[in-house]
């Protein structure tokens, strides 16, 4: 796209343009899907709880709330304590939603579908989304509350801890793959349901586990919200929070959430490659034509969207569950458990990967006879 | 694990850190109503509690000394407005002691009735807050469905919901309309299996023992030292319950039920409930024991409405009409505890002839739970008050009378 443009204008403006229209692209993504996640877990919640939910605004099922709620809230007074750092309090929640957002732009939907296609997108994605936790602590100490600073410092604790055992799970796929681009992590899933690296091995199967408890802790949902733990820090770093900041900071959550679950969808669930290899099957490939190929990717996108949004669903639903642990449980459960069992399943999944290269069910990837009847063009067949 | 924790300089190690004096309410979440806590703090450990009460007063024992005993009854409901019906059973009571009056069968097994109901009520508002004061947020929801239809019910009976004002001195407001016992024979036959669902949901999950198990454990010796009563009283294994222990005209109102004291003195409850069985992880007189006497009472109370349905029925006869409301009092004093919910509530009466009292004293049981705070939360970490605190089920309406 870049390329082509720049054929017409200096290239500097082509790729400003073409990097602004991606940027925005992935905002809009971002917002939409935090929105529908709120209404998402207010729905979800209200099921659980016997409850109807929002049933008024926009409809039947309520699905304009979130931007209802959004409007109220911008309308609010713009209320920064006495005793907060005013100016470290106003751009707090900005750091947190920029440092998901910039997630987004690594985050692959479909084969080649991203916006900054990285050949380190696992480690990028690592390393901007642990930003989240500056925009919390900031705001928590910044607040000039006593609660707010209990947030802060337990966010301060617990997320950081956790990014220990969430890199330790990363780097199973990575290694299997030999690569660190998402796109190529996703790509090297292709087929049926038993070539995701969820059904790779053993080992890669428990990973996963403790990859969705790592970033439930990462992302400070229930069981582990303690940073905003509403029964004893009234509402933790949010506590002086309120307005439009609030609702930057709610918005960074829930489009974490859903980065999360698109990134374990593309490092351990095939990503963008659905239960059936339903794209190569139809052929829509892009090596019959390009529009197909086109197609067949946005089958791919619906598939990792449906994927991400049962991640979602599944946080949602632990947090309406389950209580809260305490601070010292989820240090323990981090330090004690997550690590050491991430750190085995790494040597496991060494040890396999060194005994079958290929991976033992990949024999029967390979073998599987639809596939290679249905695509058209005969396989590369290796695809590390 | 809470041995470790008792001595902050375990946690610590050799960094130094400073106290920190934080204020828990009176306007924070989970402190049940207006209860200001001031602690005092080492990083997330808790050194000291010191609970500052008052926030609720409302003169309700100087109100009393001012209105005859059927006037001041609406004011009992406020007390622990969780459990009214309770409250209006203790001060009738206590008149009806001064009096020396003396209720027919049938008003006495509607008491029951409706007594042991607010009892469900209560335990159910106690265990989905409990469940909300360690992060859970469905069982509050789950407790307080259940809880609606026991005011539907009381609505159907009184037209209140909250505050009924139902048990009057001398007898109750009115009679139970046509069809409320099948209504209320209908909820308990609902009720039964949704007492699982709490189990699964709170007792049983290992987040919740987690939490609850060990933490805060109140000895039998400290537990009668401060004179903690109610299920806080029997979840420390004593074996200790006023509708068998109390005062004749109370323990009269359950003459021919069957029914034993949910407590566990060797540390085992009895074993005819088909609910979960200890987990190893607790110690007696710990939050969750707190909790778990509680539930095992909602099932026992859910039996004593049946049978008190089937005593009414048989029973021959009308129930009573309240005392006239301004009935001169006998010169003398009176003086009778119940057992309510949360544990004994106490009534006094000083009368010098006239109407009206000369002297009312209400002696609550969330008192002398309260008070025990400091002494169990020494050590403890932030998030244990609101486990400690939500297990001894504290009401601060009845504290600040």
């Amino acid at each position: 796209m870049a390329e082509f443009l720049a054929q017409y204008v200096p290239s500097w403006l082509a790729y400003t343009a073409v990097g602004l229209v991606q940027a925005a692209l992935c905002l809009v993504v971002a917002l939409a899907s935090a929105a529908v996640f709120i209404w998402l877990e207010r729905k979800v919640s209200a099921r659980i709880q016997d409850r109807l939910g929002p049933t008024r605004v926009g409809g039947r099922f309520g699905w304009l709330q979130p931007p209802a709620d959004g409007i109220k809230l911008l309308c609010k007074e713009d209320i920064i304590p006495a005793a907060a750092d005013a100016p470290l309090y106003r751009i707090a929640p900005y750091i947190s939603f920029c440092a998901v957002f910039a997630v987004f732009l690594a985050l692959p939907f479909a084969s080649g579908w991203v916006a900054l296609d990285l050949n380190a997108g696992a480690f990028f994605v690592l390393a901007v989304a642990g930003l989240e936790v500056f925009g919390v602590i900031l705001g928590g100490y910044a607040s000039g509350s006593k609660w707010s600073l209990y947030g802060a410092m337990r966010a301060a604790a617990q997320v950081i801890s956790y990014e220990i055992p969430l890199a330790l799970c990363v780097v199973v796929p990575v290694l299997i793959t030999g690569s660190m681009n998402l796109v190529e992590i996703g790509d090297s899933q292709k087929g049926w349901f038993t070539s995701w690296y969820l059904f790779h091995d053993p080992f890669t199967f428990v990973t996963f586990w403790v990859y969705v408890t790592c970033v439930t802790a990462s992302t400070n949902r229930a069981p582990f919200d303690l940073p905003e733990a509403e029964s004893e820090l009234v509402a933790g770093f949010l506590t002086e929070y309120s307005g439009w900041r609030w609702v930057v900071f709610f918005m960074a959550e829930y489009a974490a959430m859903f980065v999360v679950s698109g990134f374990g969808a593309v490092l351990f669930l095939g990503g963008w490659n659905g239960p059936i290899p339903l794209a190569s099957l139809l052929g829509l490939t892009p090596e019959n034509h390009a529009i197909l190929g086109w197609l067949g990717n946005l089958l791919g996108m619906a598939n990792f969207i449906t994927k991400a949004v049962l991640g979602v669903v599944f946080m949602i639903w632990l947090r309406w569950t389950l209580p809260r642990l305490r601070i010292d449980q989820v240090m323990t459960t981090c330090l004690k458990y997550c690590v050491p069992i991430a750190s085995a399943m790494l040597a496991g999944v060494m040890i396999w990967t060194y005994l079958f290269p290929k991976g033992v069910i990949d024999g029967v990837r390979h073998s599987a006879p639809v596939v290679q009847q249905a695509s058209a063009q005969p396989q590369s067949g290796d695809h590390r | 694990m809470s041995t470790e924790r008792m001595q902050p300089e375990t946690v610590e190690f050799d960094v130094r850190t400073d106290e920190m004096l934080i204020n828990m309410g009176p306007q924070h979440p989970s402190t049940h109503g207006v209860l200001r806590l001031v602690l005092r703090t080492d990083g997330e450990v808790v050194n000291e509690v010191t609970p500052h009460i008052g926030y609720l007063h409302r003169c309700a024992e100087k109100i009393g000394e001012n209105l005859t005993p059927r006037q001041f009854l609406p004011y009992t409901d406020r007390l622990d407005y969780l459990a009214g019906i309770s409250m209006n059973l203790g001060w009738a009571l206590t008149v009806e002691k001064l009096l020396g009056h003396k209720v027919s069968e049938k008003t006495r097994h509607l008491r029951v009735i409706v007594a042991e109901l607010s009892r469900i009520a209560s335990h159910l508002v106690a265990a989905g807050c409990y469940g909300l004061d360690l992060g859970s947020f469905t069982p509050f929801m789950w407790t307080f469905r259940e809880r609606e239809k026991i005011l539907d019910l009381y609505e159907d009976l009184c037209g209140a919901r909250l505050t009924c004002s139902y048990i009057t001195v001398g007898g109750v407001t009115a009679d139970v309309p046509d069809g409320w016992l099948k209504k209320c024979e209908e909820f308990l036959t609902q009720f039964e299996p949704v007492i699982d669902d709490l189990h699964a949901l709170l007792t049983n999950n290992a987040i919740f023992i987690q939490r609850t198990a060990g933490i805060g454990v109140m000895s039998k010796a400290t537990a009668l030292d401060y004179g903690c009563t109610g299920p806080v009283l029997r979840g420390s294994g004593v074996d200790w319950d006023l509708r068998r222990d109390g005062e004749p005209i109370y323990t009269e109102m359950y003459d021919g039920y069957t029914w034993r004291v949910i407590a566990a003195p060797e540390g085992k409850y009895p074993d005819d409930h088909p609910y979960p069985p200890v987990p190893p992880e607790t110690i007696l007189g710990d939050s969750w024991h707190r909790y778990f006497v509680r539930m095992l009472e909602v099932v026992q109370s859910m039996d004593l409405v049946r049978q008190g349905i089937e005593k009414y029925s048989m029973a021959a006869g009308d129930v009573d009409e309240p005392i006239p409301l301004k009935k001169k009092l006998p010169k003398g004093e009176a003086y009778l505890e119940t057992e309510a919910p949360k544990g004994q509530m106490g009534f006094g009466i000083v009368s010098d002839g006239s109407p009206v009292p000369w002297r009312v004293r209400v002696k609550s049981s969330s008192f002398c739970n309260l008070s025990v705070t400091p002494e169990l939360c020494q050590g403890v970490l932030v998030a244990d008050i609101p486990a400690i605190i939500g297990s001894l089920d504290l009401v601060l309406g009845e504290i600040d009378r």
